[in-house]
């Protein structure tokens, strides 16, 4: 091989990679732009770590990115979607507060997904739990069974959705992680709303990705571990 | 020989005018070449739309070709940008005729997909 030849290679080999590390961790930016016909991979676990020590209270930039990304009113009210939520918590004893976001946490056993009586809870072969709306029937089984409160009914008929997020009454939604987003290389709204990066995406099952890295060297807790849900969002300073 | 011109003038004249007028002419959109063989299309696009679905939703295998956004971005008018807007929409033409229901625009945009970004993009 001649030494133009290897110069090529190695040119094109460090670009590459500086490619592959310009996005979220385990994305690479050149299958971008639109979706691939390649089924989502097995091999991958999507999450997320958030790090409350970085979240501030009063901020609600990753509810209005989420609410705008996907066609979500805003409103609050029992009948309205919510696919995050700011949550304000104090501790009683020592008065220490956090303020954190709340959403499906992507169980790797979602309870939702084993009450759904048509299988339209289902679990993504990338750990993205998600909704079939073509088969939900609205039974509202798994907002009961999800011990975060995650998911939200539709009540009302809605008009002009965002093409790439289709939604409708009388099927149950939450957070997708931005499934759609996810398959064109990009990053969750939210993440890549907040202002402070308190909100690191990736995947967890590859040990190279910023995730794996954090959560291998810092201490971090899945909300309600203790029912062995194996949560896909991670939280730190809790 | 009178008779049987008179028989084949009754027998096209109705047909001809079932076709000139009741027959739905949805408004292709932009035109060009569709994913696949129109005959066939006509016949099985309900099939190729419900196996899409499930391979782009459940499987995460996303077509772009053959998604339902595609279909709306070159089908939709160039009038109104929807494929759903107008009794002679290319959503609504055929399923009125026909005595179709479908439920997708209750969830899915109607619209051509550049054309609601352009609108919403603040
Ligand atoms: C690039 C443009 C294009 C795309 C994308 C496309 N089509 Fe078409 N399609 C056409 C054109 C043009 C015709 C009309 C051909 C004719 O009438 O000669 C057609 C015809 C049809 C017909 C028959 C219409 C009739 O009048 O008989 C159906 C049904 C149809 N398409 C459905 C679909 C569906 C469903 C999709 C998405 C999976 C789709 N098309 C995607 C261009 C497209
Ligand atoms: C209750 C809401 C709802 C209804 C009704 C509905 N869909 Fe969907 N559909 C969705 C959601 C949510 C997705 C996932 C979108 C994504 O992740 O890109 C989807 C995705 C799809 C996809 C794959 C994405 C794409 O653009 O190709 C196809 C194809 C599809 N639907 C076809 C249909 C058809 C055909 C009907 C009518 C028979 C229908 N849907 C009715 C909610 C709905
Ligand atoms: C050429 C006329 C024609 C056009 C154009 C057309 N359809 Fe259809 N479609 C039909 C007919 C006819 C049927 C019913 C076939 C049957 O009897 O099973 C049908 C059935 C369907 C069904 C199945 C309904 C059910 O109850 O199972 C779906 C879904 C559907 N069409 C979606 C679409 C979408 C989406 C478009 C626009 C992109 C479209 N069709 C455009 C003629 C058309």
């Amino acid at each position: 091989m001649s030494d133009i030849d290897l110069y090529r290679r190695t040119f094109l080999k460090t670009s590459l990679g500086a490619a592959a590390v310009a996005i979220a961790p385990g994305m690479l930016l050149f299958d971008t732009a639109h979706g691939k016909p390649q089924p989502a991979s097995g091999k991958v676990r999507w999450g997320m770590l958030i790090d409350t020590t970085q979240c501030k209270s009063g901020c609600d930039d990753c509810v209005t990115a989420c609410n705008r990304e996907n066609g979500l009113s805003g409103a609050t009210s029992a009948t309205d979607s919510q696919w995050i939520r700011k949550i304000e918590i104090k501790d009683i004893s020592s008065g220490r507060e956090l303020s954190l976001p709340m959403m499906c946490q992507h169980c790797e056993h979602p309870p939702c997904v084993d009450v759904c009586p048509t299988t339209a809870s289902f679990k993504r072969a990338d750990g993205i739990v998600l909704v079939d709306k073509h088969r939900c029937i609205g039974c509202r089984y798994c907002m009961m069974a999800c011990p975060y409160k995650a998911r939200s009914f539709v009540h009302e008929p809605l008009h002009d959705q965002n093409p790439d997020v289709p939604r409708g009454k009388g099927t149950v939604e939450a957070c997708t992680l931005c499934v759609h987003r996810i398959d064109q290389g990009l990053q969750p709204a939210c993440a890549e709303a907040c202002p402070n990066q308190a909100i690191l995406f990736g995947d967890l099952n590859d040990t190279d990705s910023e995730i794996s890295k954090k959560i291998r060297s810092v201490a971090s807790v899945q909300i309600r571990a203790n029912l062995g849900l194996n949560t896909g969002i991670r939280y730190r300073g809790l | 020989m009178k008779l049987f011109a008179s028989l084949l003038l009754c027998l096209c004249i109705p047909a001809a005018w079932a076709a000139g007028t009741n027959a739905p002419k949805p408004d292709i959109g932009k035109g060009g070449q569709c994913v696949e063989d129109v005959q066939w299309m006509r016949k099985n696009h309900m099939h190729l739309l419900k196996h899409q679905r499930d391979e782009a939703l459940r499987k995460g295998a996303r077509d772009e070709k053959l998604s339902l956004k595609n279909c709306i971005e070159c089908h939709a008018s160039t009038r109104d940008d929807s494929v759903i807007a107008r009794d002679d929409s290319f959503c609504v033409a055929c399923h009125r005729y026909e005595a179709v229901k479908i439920d997708c625009f209750e969830c899915h945009s109607g619209k051509r997909k550049s054309a609601w970004s352009q609108r919403n993009a603040k």
